[in-house]
């Protein structure tokens, strides 16, 4: 397969004023981006569909952060055109991002370590009861009973009690967390940056396991990772970029990881290793 | 269904493991560490000189840390942000000279100048609010400038006199009005019945939600651990002169902003900023707003406590709100269990921590003995107190890691 084949498909659909992008839950049409002189972003198209996952892979520098970024509205692009639901939308803070269906789990996770798990889950968004009082006072029991409805949908069995402080859990039941966090606002289309980095094995397991049960109940998910193992455990299309072009599209069942890494890295390994051989 | 019974098994499980025992050990019921601590100075002093523990003794306490606990109320939430306030003392004194001078010497009401005093506090924390938000300078550096800047402000205000005494007003009905029998007993059946009727109304709320309800033994062993407390203490001070104006005014601000702090959204902002500055603006809370609010509460409960002071000692003078006044207010709260690092920490601190080094002050005046021992024995006690903390912060990292 060509792999620059891919990118190539996708332009006539762009001139067919976006009527391509209908069938995508997510798509990006030409995303482009400069810092200064630095092109992080080219011409770049994307999409995700309701219940997929998608891989975004690529070296350092390949510009995967900065599409991330241009999604959830953190950075919006120079040009290009971003379409939900079929329907052509600007995305243009983080907050629109969020109206719209799109979440972002952190690689910092950003959670509060000093508060408890309800507490972060619902951090920003507290439920404040119904009740004649000036101030707004917080509705504990909803919110405890909805944090476990959340976990428990999520399959999250491993935390214990859902008020132990955030600073005492493990790096893979902190993931979690942060993880169900993003699930309160009821997103459509979940961005994660490098879900499993810093985590053992049995938890990557679990978070790879609650990412993939995100895309059963229907998410359009975007995962970045440098780990070419997890991508090929879950992910439905891997999209490479490198230097801030998307260089090819691979259908995981039909590709292995070195024609992936080939793509990554501009050099077609495969055949090295048997010039090497020979 | 099968999946979520041995979810909660697990859950009872782990409950099982952080019971009493295992909180004692990690350092998590600071409050009982604090409450054992004041059991033995009290002892201690007792002891020493068996006038400490007499009613006379524990109604002078209760009324010497009244202005303390007050300005420590502002200090646990400036120290609830990660932020400190060094300008609390003189702002305090400020606060007082302006309302001293409006009054006596300009002739308002008592009532106008003790809220001008107030506002002077406000209007200054919104000053140092934005300093560290707008210009990002540390808010150590702002209160430090403040400290000095506004006890020159107090020299100002008072001008050539340098003194100024309070006929008797409003201002000094603040700190010398006692009420009888009937507020006393009223009050503490009111409390102790608001204890059980609050624990059992959370109780009923989170069986309906189908949520572990806490166990009834622990609300009815809160109640009366609560209810005698309130009971023995108002029943002390009924025998000397009465329930002190000041007490409650000092209780109601830390009930109310523990209250605050704990069960709304503004008191969870605080935390949050404290805990995570970027997570909390991440999760789109206003985290500047949140600060400048708080440095704002902070200095006018200083504000407060000066205006508190000002009443018990009948005066103004150059030297209101400075000595140990700002390190009191500040060692208080630690001592009691508030993280110097933001976010970790209760309101109730402020009044534990005034209680304790209230009673070590009163009681080694009891003892007549001199301010060099007084300091460094005050000194002592915060360090060994820090420590404790320090220690079980370690313990409670390391319970983490397994």
């Amino acid at each position: 397969m060509n792999p620059r084949m891919a990118r190539g498909d996708a332009k006539p659909k762009e001139a067919g004023n976006g009527g391509g992008s209908a069938e995508h839950l997510l798509a990006l049409r030409g995303f482009s981006k400069s810092f200064g002189p630095v092109r992080a972003l080219h011409e770049v198209d994307f999409e995700v569909d309701s219940g997929e996952i998608v891989a975004l892979v690529g070296d350092n520098g390949a510009g995967k952060s900065t599409l991330i970024k241009a999604i959830d509205g953190v950075q919006p692009p120079d040009a290009g055109q971003a379409y939900f639901d079929g329907k052509p939308v600007r995305i243009s803070d983080p907050r629109t991002a969020e109206r719209m269906g799109i979440a972002t789990v952190f690689q910092d996770l950003a959670l509060c370590d000093n508060l408890d798990v309800v507490a972060n889950l619902f951090l920003g968004k507290e439920v404040v009861g119904h009740n004649n009082v000036p101030v707004h006072l917080m509705d504990e029991v909803e919110m405890e009973q909805r944090s476990k409805q959340l976990l428990e949908d999520l399959s999250v069995t491993t935390l214990g009690s859902v008020r132990t402080t955030v600073g005492s859990l493990s790096g893979g039941q902190r993931q979690s967390v942060a993880i169900a966090r993003t699930m309160v606002g009821e997103p459509k289309v979940i961005l994660f940056d490098e879900p499993t980095a810093a985590l053992g094995v049995s938890q990557t397991a679990q978070v790879l396991a609650l990412v993939k049960r995100l895309a059963d109940e229907g998410l359009g998910v975007v995962m970045i990772s440098h780990n070419l193992d997890d991508v090929f455990q879950v992910a439905d299309r891997i999209i490479v970029l490198r230097l801030g072009e998307r260089v090819a599209t691979f259908d995981r069942e039909k590709t292995t990881p070195d024609q992936v890494v080939s793509s990554i890295t501009g050099a077609d390994t495969a055949e090295m290793r048997r010039l090497e051989n020979e | 269904m099968e999946g979520g019974a041995a979810a909660q098994l697990r859950m009872f499980s782990k409950e099982a493991r952080s019971g009493i025992f295992g909180r004692i050990a990690r350092g998590e019921l600071g409050v009982l560490q604090v409450l054992i601590g004041l059991a033995l100075i009290w002892t201690v002093f007792q002891l020493a000189n068996d006038r400490f523990l007499s009613a006379v003794n524990l109604t002078n306490l209760m009324l010497q840390i009244t202005a303390v606990g007050t300005i420590s109320v502002g200090v646990v939430l400036v120290l609830l942000l990660g932020e400190i306030d060094l300008s609390i003392g003189a702002v305090s004194g400020l606060a007082a000279g302006v309302m001293g001078v409006l009054t006596v010497q300009h002739g308002l009401s008592p009532e106008l100048a003790i809220l001008a005093g107030l506002l002077v506090g406000t209007a200054i924390g919104l000053f140092n609010g934005f300093m560290v938000t707008y210009f990002g300078i540390p808010s150590f550096v702002v209160t430090l400038a403040g400290l000095l800047a506004w006890q020159g402000a107090l020299l100002a205000v008072l001008g050539k006199t340098g003194t100024i005494n309070f006929p008797p007003s409003t201002i000094t009905d603040l700190t010398s009005t006692f009420y009888g029998a009937g507020v006393g007993w009223t009050l503490a059946v009111a409390v102790t019945a608001a204890t059980l009727a609050s624990g059992l109304m959370t109780r009923r709320r989170r069986q309906a939600a189908d949520l572990e309800p806490p166990p009834l033994a622990g609300i009815l062993l809160r109640t009366v651990a609560v209810g005698v407390a309130v009971f023995v203490a108002v029943a002390i001070l009924l025998s000397d002169r009465g329930i002190p104006l000041a007490v409650l005014i000092l209780l109601v601000l830390v009930a109310g902003f523990a209250f605050i702090t704990q069960r709304t959204r503004f008191g969870r902002h605080i935390y949050a900023v404290g805990g995570n500055a970027e997570a909390a603006r991440r999760a789109g809370i206003k985290i500047n707003r949140v600060r400048i609010m708080v440095f704002m509460l902070g200095s006018t409960l200083a504000a407060a406590g000066g205006i508190l002071a000002a009443s018990r000692l009948i005066s103004v003078n150059q030297a209101s709100g400075s000595g140990d006044l700002l390190l009191d207010a500040i060692a208080g709260p630690v001592i009691a269990g508030t993280s110097l690092f933001g976010g970790r920490g209760s309101v109730w601190t402020a009044l534990l921590g005034a209680l304790v080094i209230g009673s070590i002050s009163n009681g080694m005046d009891l003892l007549g003995l001199n301010s060099d021992v007084k300091y460094m024995i005050t000194g002592g006690v915060l360090l060994a107190a820090v420590t404790l903390d320090a220690l079980a912060r370690r313990q409670r990292s390391q319970v983490q890691v397994t």
